[in-house]
C-alpha cells in the first residue's frame, strides 16, 4: 500500500464491510449475478419464441402453461425486471441532478417495473394453474 | 457558470489552462469521448441497448398478459407484432438484446480480470459486433422459417 493508512480498519475491511451507505458492493454484485443468470434464460427464451413465431393462441398458451416453461418464465421475469431496475437506477444516478430528482425518478421507475413484473408473473401463473 | 444549490457542484468546477472556469460533466458523458474510438462507442452502446431493452420489456408483458386474457386479446397483440410497425420494433429489440448479452459477457470477462490489453479489447469488441449481427439474423431466420411453415 502506497497510501498512508489513517485508520485502524484495514482497507479490505472497508471494502467488505459496507461503507457509509451500508450497502457495500451489493448493487454491483447483484448486477453481475443476475446477468449470469439471465444469459442462459434469454437464449432459451429467444429461440423458444422464434421457433414458434406465428403460432396461434392455443399453441402459445399451452406452451407457456407447461410447468417447466412457466417456472422458467416467472424466474426470467423476476430476475429480468430486477436487473432492469438496477441498470436504469445507475443511468438515473449518473445523469440526473439534484439528489431529490434522482430519488423521485428511481422510485417512479421501480414502481412501474414492479407493476409490470407482477402483471407478467400473474399472467404466466394464471395460464399454468 | 450557472448557479447551483448542489454542494457537489463545487467539485465539478475546473479551470482551463488560461484560467477560465469550466463546468465539468457529470459522469463520463457522451461529449467527453471521441466517438470514433471503438472502446467508448461500444461502452455507451451497452447502456443504450440496455435502456432500449427496458422499454422493449413492455412487449414481453403484453405478450404474456394477452395470452392470459384469451384468444381475442392474443390475436390483437399478434396482429400488432406482425405488422409493419411491430416487426421493425421486434427486430430492434432483438438486436439490442443480443448486443447487450454479448457486450455483457465481455464485461463479465473484464470482471474476472481478463482481456484488458488494447489488442484484446479491440478483438473482443469486433467479436461482440459480429456476434450481434450473426445472432440477430439467426434468430430472425428461425422466426421467419417458423412463420412461413
Amino acid at each position: 500500500m502506497i497510501e498512508q493508512q489513517t485508520r485502524l480498519q484495514p482497507p479490505l475491511g472497508r471494502v467488505r464491510g459496507f461503507g457509509s451507505a451500508k450497502n457495500g458492493t451489493h448493487h454491483w454484485w447483484m448486477q453481475r449475478v443476475t446477468s449470469i443468470a439471465l444469459t442462459p434464460l434469454m437464449i432459451w427464451f429467444a429461440f423458444s419464441i422464434a421457433i414458434r413465431a406465428g403460432e396461434p393462441w392455443e399453441v402459445m398458451a399451452e406452451w407457456i402453461a407447461r410447468p417447466f416453461n412457466a417456472v422458467l418464465l416467472v424466474v426470467l421475469t423476476a430476475i429480468g425486471f430486477y436487473h432492469t431496475a438496477q441498470g436504469l437506477q445507475v443511468v438515473v444516478e449518473d445523469y440526473i441532478r439534484p439528489d431529490r430528482s434522482v430519488m423521485v425518478v428511481n422510485m417512479a421507475i421501480k414502481a412501474v417495473l414492479t407493476l409490470l413484473a407482477l402483471l407478467a408473473a400473474l399472467s404466466i401463473i394464471r395460464l399454468a394453474v | 457558470m450557472a448557479h447551483s444549490n448542489d454542494a457537489r457542484e463545487a467539485l465539478m468546477i475546473g479551470r482551463r489552462t488560461d484560467g477560465t472556469t469550466v463546468r465539468r460533466p457529470l459522469s463520463p458523458h457522451l461529449q467527453v469521448y471521441d466517438m470514433l474510438q471503438m472502446t467508448s462507442a461500444l461502452s455507451i452502446m451497452h447502456r443504450i441497448s440496455g435502456a432500449a431493452w427496458s422499454v422493449g420489456l413492455i412487449f414481453f408483458v403484453w405478450w404474456v398478459a394477452a395470452a392470459a386474457a384469451g384468444p381475442e386479446a392474443y390475436g390483437r397483440m399478434a396482429g400488432f407484432m406482425g405488422s409493419f410497425i411491430g416487426v421493425p420494433i421486434l427486430f430492434g429489440i432483438t438486436a439490442a438484446a443480443w448486443y447487450h448479452i454479448l457486450a455483457g459477457i465481455r464485461h463479465l470477462m473484464w470482471d474476472f480480470g481478463y482481456g484488458y490489453d488494447i489488442p484484446t479489447t479491440y478483438r473482443t469488441g469486433w467479436i461482440v459486433i459480429a456476434g450481434t449481427a450473426v445472432m440477430t439474423v439467426l434468430t430472425w431466420i428461425v422466426a421467419i422459417v417458423a412463420w412461413a411453415s
